[in-house]
């Protein structure tokens, strides 16, 4: 029986063998796809346990903060946002079961205090509790509310950016939501037909109708095609592929040059020019604005929306897809931009035709108020000359003071803008108001501190009685006029 | 060992002696182990995590003495090995406490007390063990009503759609764990008697080697038994580990891997057959299977038991740094942490090298009882360490496979690491009975050397 009783002991060994193997391979082959599993909640309790830093406004308002619910081991934080929906977006949220959101997820290292190994080992040494950093943004809450205010209950977006730096001063989506709300009804949340969740200013993809012009007039004047004494006739209507393509009113404008072009938003001056500019000057110039990949700025990627032309599939277009250039130098045909992009093309043209990458943070601070981390401006590209930004300005005053914007006129502050009223018919929620309004501009003109795009979806007013008034207003409340 | 050189009683003393040199670090183990959890809930240190091991190591040692009185020739190493899990379970039971809000190590330490009790009970009334084969059938039938029990009125209960507890008042019991020492007991004495004639009149049909049917009788019973457990208390995992040490048996008595195999695919087909009618066998295998088609529920259990050993990684996240509720309530995160998913636990916590070290220690334990086995001179003695080790070792392996996902997940205790009264008992039970096994072997086996020394034999 001895040689029988040694076999059934391999046989045992194999099978005690085969559990190591299994645990090795939960435990280390497999743990980082179970850590990343959907269902998997342990990650996210953990860093629940671990007091989160607060987001902070550029005036020190608190916008997130953390609770402690328990006491001893069980001790959790909970977040709180005190202001509501007003920093909705693009804050976003942090919850145990239902995560991260933008801001809160994107400035996640931060919040946890993950993002300095070395404090954490040395604070783990002396017996200290891992903890967040605070992380305080560029964002002013009197804009935002201003924002949201002169929104007035429509759906929209407004996005003010600084120039000559890219800090996002006010970044608001119509609808709001409240945070504090998603952990008791996120299901409501993703079934409201308003759809508050979505961001918008960075996720609405929108025709932006005639404030595209002034990409095509970038790429016209930069390029050299023209320069600002070229004439185009531009009648009333003109025929592009077969079918006719007409001003606003059908008027007529004869000879004229690109900066009465802007001033009176002429739909067949710019088809013409979109032209003669070409699909790829007009693309490479549109890369550099920031269309056709997504945003820089400090938001999950999986949360932005790329700018550019899209096929009916939903596919990005490339220039040699065959995209019809005169529509699309109108911002019309299948070219669609978030209102975070167009403010980017206010913002380069306000800093002499360099593109600031656009940041909501502005500093990281620890426990103790010391700044660990501060944003540096930086250049995401150059679009332009700044002669011909100076161009464009000149050209954008006039549309304020004597064009579609001058809705947008601040008293005493010289505001450079462009209108846009993009006709997108059929779309159901928006119950028979065709119309997407949109305005883009800068103040003061000749010294800009800040850039805004606002945008008004389903109405049947123009960019100009529309949306020229809310970034007047948000433009007035960050300048302090 | 080391027996032919020196005289008997050094030999003796030695075999003694290597047990209380290896009681010391079982006992220091459980003191630095109280002490992490102590550090870890507490920051701060307490000279009661000292006193803990202290009094861990006076049990041990008195029942060492007792082990020396009784049964000086054992086997060694049986008894610290054990004590080590124990200590292990202690440890990782006691970390639980603060945060299961229960009491649970004092009632293990308590239990580890009974069971050592009881195992000097046993070692003193069986000093004899051979009786044991006297009372075969009605060890067999007191093994089945114990099994049965917990689907009888008043006093059976259910957890989680099987029936492996019994409650009498508040005291609760799970008699699968006293069962399969009393199926072992009946095993071996049957097998003994048996063995030949199962061999003899085999006979070779279509190129299978058959028992006699005369014979086979009493093995269908078992078969029978098997599958029986599988409809009535609904567990896969003890129905396994039951068969198993039964195959075991077989294949050591008779020596023929066909029996083996035969019994398999009988286990099997049985099995299936079960899989498809009963609906909570049905349930736990295709959570086995694919545990996300329902995670927040049938599939919780298994799944947890994955995140938790994928946080572990090679090292564990240290004592009590695994978490076992969901913060900011009581709903589990790592259901049955005490009993079931001990071993996820200590994964977790410890790491693989930590879950690798219990899995070794089960293989020494194994190593140990088939040692004695070995060195048995009778066919009942042979074959009761043989079995007792086998239904321990595949104890481990149904449980540990469970929580691993080799196999689907029962509710099998990890044997001495558990939280559980029964299992504590029934498992210093087993190993009253491994060392009188032991003891009979080592003396027989030195007395037959001495004989030939002094020249009686030859």
């Amino acid at each position: 029986m001895n040689a029988r009783i040694v076999r059934l002991f391999a046989f045992i060994t194999v099978l005690f063998a085969v559990l190591i193997g299994f645990t090795s391979y939960w435990s280390v082959f497999d743990a980082d796809n179970l850590k990343a599993e959907r269902v998997n909640k342990r990650p996210l309790f953990e860093a629940q346990q671990i007091k989160r830093g607060s987001i902070l406004a550029a005036d020190g308002t608190v916008i997130a903060r953390s609770r402690p619910t328990g006491s001893g081991a069980s001790v959790q934080y909970v977040r709180r946002y005190p202001d509501g929906p007003l920093f909705g977006h693009p804050i976003g949220y942090s919850f145990a079961e239902q995560g991260n959101s933008e801001f809160e997820q994107s400035h996640n290292a931060e919040l946890t205090g993950e993002d300095s190994e070395f404090s954490t080992l040395f604070d783990e040494i002396r017996g200290r509790e891992q903890t967040g950093h605070d992380v305080i943004t560029n964002i002013e809450p009197a804009a935002q509310q201003t924002a949201l205010d002169l929104l007035a209950g429509r759906p929209g977006a407004v996005v003010a950016i600084e120039p000559g730096t890219g800090e996002v001063k006010a970044l608001v989506s119509q609808p709001p939501y409240d945070p504090n709300l998603v952990p008791s009804s996120l299901p409501e949340l993703n079934a409201d037909p308003g759809s508050p969740l979505l961001d918008r200013a960075t996720q609405g993809q929108y025709p932006p109708g005639s404030t595209f012009k002034l990409v095509t007039a970038t790429a016209a004047l930069d390029s050299g095609k023209i320069d600002l004494d070229t004439v185009i006739d531009a009648p009333g209507t003109i025929d592009v592929q077969g079918q006719p393509l007409s001003n606003s009113g059908g008027s007529s404008f004869g000879q004229i040059d690109v900066t009465t072009a802007l001033t009176f938003s002429v739909n067949t001056f710019f088809a013409q020019l979109g032209q003669r500019v070409g699909e790829s000057t007009l693309y490479e110039y549109m890369d550099r604005y920031g269309f056709n990949s997504k945003p820089g700025i400090d938001l999950p990627p999986d949360q932005l929306s790329v700018s550019g032309v899209f096929g009916p599939d939903g596919k990005l277009l490339k220039p040699d897809d065959g995209v019809d250039i005169a529509r699309i130098a109108i911002g019309q045909e299948r070219l669609l931009a978030t209102p975070l992009q167009m403010a980017e093309v206010a913002a380069t043209i306000a800093n002499g035709g360099d593109l600031m990458r656009p940041q909501i943070w502005q500093k990281v601070r620890d426990a103790d108020g010391r700044t660990v981390d501060q944003l540096s401006p930086e250049r995401q590209s150059e679009v332009m000359s700044e002669q011909t930004a100076a161009q464009l300005t000149e050209a954008m005053k006039a549309v304020v003071n004597e064009g579609t914007g001058t809705a947008a006129a601040l008293s005493g502050i010289d505001v450079a803008g462009k209108t846009g009223t993009a006709e997108v018919p059929g779309r159901e929620e928006c119950e028979g108001l065709p119309n997407q309004a949109w305005f883009v501009g800068f103040a003061p003109a000749d010294d800009p501190r800040i850039a805004v795009a606002a945008t008004v979806e389903c109405t049947d007013g123009q960019g100009g009685t529309v949306a020229a008034p809310i970034a007047a207003g948000v433009m007035q409340t960050l300048i302090g006029g | 060992m080391s027996a032919r050189a020196g005289s008997a009683t050094a030999a003796r003393g030695s075999g003694r002696n290597r047990e209380l040199v290896a009681l010391i670090p079982v006992a220091l183990l459980l003191t630095i182990g109280f002490a992490a959890v102590f550090a870890q809930n507490d920051s701060q240190l307490s000279d009661l995590s000292l006193s803990y091991g202290l009094y861990f190591l006076a049990v041990c040692l008195a029942t060492h003495i007792f082990i020396r009185i009784r049964l000086p020739n054992a086997d060694p190493y049986l008894f610290p090995l054990m004590a080590l899990l124990t200590a292990i379970g202690l440890v990782m039971i006691y970390r639980l406490d603060s945060e299961l809000a229960k009491s649970l190590a004092r009632d293990q330490a308590n239990w580890f007390v009974i069971g050592l009790v009881l195992f000097a009970v046993v070692v003193q009334m069986l000093r004899d063990y051979t009786v044991l084969e006297r009372y075969r059938y009605t060890i067999a039938v007191t093994g089945i009503i114990l099994l049965l029990a917990p689907r009888l009125p008043l006093i059976g209960a259910q957890v989680n759609g099987a029936y492996l507890g019994i409650k009498i008042g508040p005291l609760a019991f799970q008699p699968a764990e006293l069962a399969k020492i009393c199926i072992v007991v009946f095993l071996a004495s049957y097998l003994r008697e048996h063995r030949e004639l199962l061999v003899v009149g085999a006979r070779r049909i279509l190129g299978v080697t058959l028992p006699p049917l005369k014979h086979l009788g009493p093995l269908l019973v078992v078969w029978g038994a098997a599958m029986l457990m599988l409809i009535v208390i609904r567990d896969l995992g003890s129905s396994l580990m039951f068969f198993a040490a039964f195959l075991a048996l077989i294949y050591v008595a008779t020596g023929r891997l066909s029996f083996v195999v035969i019994g398999m695919v009988m286990f099997l087909v049985g099995a299936w057959v079960i899989y498809n009618t009963v609906p909570h066998v049905t349930d736990r295998v295709d959570i086995w299977l694919d545990p996300y088609q329902d995670p927040g529920d049938a599939g919780y259990q298994v799944l947890q038991s994955m995140f938790a050993q994928a946080d572990g990684g090679l090292f564990g996240k240290g004592f009590a740094e695994s978490m076992v509720v969901i913060p900011g309530g009581n709903d589990p995160l790592l259901p049955a942490a005490q009993t079931d998913l001990i071993y996820t636990l200590i994964v977790s916590e410890l790491g693989l090298f930590g879950g690798s070290a219990i899995i070794v220690t089960y293989l020494l334990i194994a190593a140990r009882g088939f040692k004695v086995a070995l060195m048995a001179n009778d066919g009942f003695s042979k074959l009761l360490a043989t079995g007792l080790t086998s239904v321990f070792a595949f104890q481990a392996f149904v449980i540990i496979g469970g929580v691993t996902r080799v196999i689907p997940l029962t509710g099998v205790t990890l044997p001495l690491v558990s939280y559980g009264g029964s299992s504590i008992l029934a498992n210093f039970i087993l190993l009253a009975l491994l060392l009188l096994v032991s003891d009979r072997a080592r003396r027989e086996a030195r007395q037959g050397r001495d004989a030939e020394r002094t020249g009686v034999w030859s």
